[in-house]
């Protein structure tokens, strides 16, 4: 489904801040797979993303979707492809626009855009549907602009704009980050929930080890630019975040893994 | 109501055009444009010309709708494609545009005394004055007017509803969100800018034939007036919805005319009017978030903590 062959991205090139953020980075994502992404700060996590996405164009190497070669496309070529929800629970949807403005805009997505109307009552059915299955009673709330609901409603509005046109690829970028515990606890159930719905290709970084060994089938760690550990689904189920720091120690020939953001419960 | 009023509220309807196409870039796309001096003065260049070289007055101001578009998208590529900032791009062309504009008149004013022009047409609709017991209180070419600018509003109100009106409205409200689902920013933030001048040259061609002259000077400070109309509108009438807001700025317009000609009237001089008009943007923008402040303050000496939306 996605292919990243030897991907490599330096800032600040010839400059003493040089910093290579991906160095030689190989990748192959199959159908379906759920890949949860774990690295320190620096590690080049947010870089991956940004390739993939398109936001960023790699120094060398190629990247390919679903057979596509896709590497020198812009960010707004790919996104007919790929659904990204971000850190910011504010950066997924636009404040001054009405929750069904808002789903249209995702609805359109990748498509050559028209002028009929953006929300008409058919269209308005299905969202109704849709935001049935976030539990959050926003159904009865189309015309409500998106600015006055709290940031984890926005946050599964997000989610669900990335995904109901079921993208090749789900980026989530530390989805969940920014929320509550509680209000983090329901938007992971609802990427389960709604990952399961469309089988749909996923990768998730965090920065909470629980949810890299609980959530998905495949955990890959970064670190200085590389993928240092990609562990399968079978053996990522025995292993506790224990286990995941010793991996890393091994890895890395003795280096402790130094990481104040990190969460170890 | 007395003659000056009457015209104010013709004048206003007239720029309310003009209101609708900033409020399009300083509302919508959230950029500031100050094309619209040279805009403004080019729809009424161009229509002038035309209508003395014996063009039908509609097809002239079509035109006049037309290179106005240009004009914004040529504003558009600078900023979007030549990553210069909003402001300096718009400067950059107003500027171009009076010579451009000079070209185009070749002089610096063009008499349209004796052409047939938007403004024959209406007369010759033959619509009375609204007289309500005695007192004139719309006369018949402000009622044509007011059926003319409300019909653009509703085709503005129609395309921002479009799919691509909505991606309009995204790439001022979350450029990065709208990006994020395909919508090539530069090219909405293109589409906006040439819709905008092109309406604000509408307004310039629509001036110019109800004045009777096309003026090399016509457009000089049309962007803050612009602005009045769009900040006075809000403040007085509301911008809750699409449908209010762009209603709320033609009345902003009207509004604005009218305290313009009570000035006058008061025995302001014509020289004092920018003055004035700069004032009334300043009182129109702070006044609201002073206000906002204090109560603001109430608020939160009578409602402990807050409320959440989940």
């Amino acid at each position: 489904m996605l292919n990243i062959a030897g991907v490599h991205k330096v800032f600040n090139a010839g400059t003493v801040n040089e910093k290579i953020a991906l160095n030689n980075v190989r990748l192959q994502v199959k159908s379906g797979e759920f890949i949860t992404v774990i690295g320190s700060n620096g590690a080049g996590k947010s870089t991956l993303m940004n390739i993939i996405s398109g936001g960023m164009l790699p120094d060398t190497g190629s990247i390919s979707i679903d057979g596509k070669d896709v590497t020198r496309w812009g960010e707004h070529q790919r996104a007919g492809l790929i659904g990204r929800v971000f850190q910011d629970p504010m950066a997924g949807t636009a404040p001054n626009m009405t929750i069904e403005e808002n789903l249209a805009i995702a609805l359109a997505r990748g498509e050559k855009r028209k002028l009929s109307f953006g929300v008409n009552n058919q269209k308005r059915e299905l969202f109704r549907e849709q935001l049935k299955l976030l539990d959050q009673g926003l159904e009865n709330r189309l015309k409500t602009k998106v600015g006055f609901l709290s940031g984890g409603q926005r946050q599964a509005l997000s989610l669900l704009m990335a995904t109901f046109t079921e993208p090749k690829i789900l980026l989530l970028d530390e989805h969940t980050a920014a929320l509550d515990p509680k209000r983090a606890q329901l938007i992971v159930d609802l990427t389960e929930k709604i990952v399961e719905r469309h089988k749909l290709t996923t990768i998730m970084v965090t920065h909470n080890m629980d949810q890299a060994l609980n959530m998905g089938n495949r955990l890959l760690m970064l670190h200085d630019g590389g993928i240092i550990l990609d562990i399968p689904d079978e053996k990522k189920r025995t292993m506790k975040p224990q286990d995941l720091l010793k991996a890393f120690e091994t890895a890395r020939g003795g280096e402790t893994f130094s990481e104040d953001r990190f969460l170890l419960t | 109501m007395n003659l000056a009023l009457m015209g104010a509220i013709e004048q206003g309807l007239l720029f309310g055009i003009l209101a609708l196409g900033v409020y399009l870039t300083f509302r919508i796309l959230n950029v500031p444009d100050l094309t619209v001096d040279g805009s403004f003065a080019l729809g009424g260049a161009v229509a002038a010309k035309l209508i003395i070289g014996g063009s039908n007055p509609f097809l002239a101001t079509a035109v006049a709708f037309v290179v106005g578009c240009l004009a914004g998208a040529f504003t558009g590529v600078l900023h979007t494609k030549g990553k210069v900032n909003a402001l300096l791009a718009g400067i950059l062309t107003m500027i171009a545009l009076y010579s451009v504009n000079l070209r185009i008149m070749g002089k610096a004013n063009l008499p349209l005394l004796r052409e047939e022009t938007l403004l024959t047409y209406t007369k010759a609709l033959g619509i009375p004055n609204l007289v309500i017991s005695g007192v004139t209180l719309l006369t018949g070419v402000a009622i044509v007017f007011a059926v003319g600018v409300l019909i653009l509003k509703l085709i503005i109100d129609w395309f921002l509803h479009t799919d691509l009106g909505l991606d309009l409205r995204a790439t001022g409200d979350n450029p990065k969100m709208i990006r994020s689902f395909g919508v090539n920013t530069d090219s909405t933030t293109i589409i906006g800018l040439s819709l905008s001048n092109g309406l604000v040259a509408v307004s310039g061609a629509w001036l110019a034939q109800f004045q009777g002259f096309a003026d090399v000077g016509m457009g000089i400070g049309m962007i803050v007036i612009g602005l009045a109309s769009v900040i006075v509108g809000e403040v007085l009438f509301g911008s809750s919805s699409i449908f209010r807001v762009t209603l709320a700025v033609i009345g902003g317009s009207i509004v604005y005319r009218l305290v313009i000609a009570l000035a006058l009237q008061a025995g302001l001089d014509p020289s004092d009017l920018k003055l004035i008009t700069a004032l009334i943007v300043i009182v129109a923008l702070t006044v609201p978030t002073f206000a906002k402040g204090i109560w603001k303050k109430q608020v939160v000496r009578t409602v402990k903590g807050g409320t959440d939306g989940a």
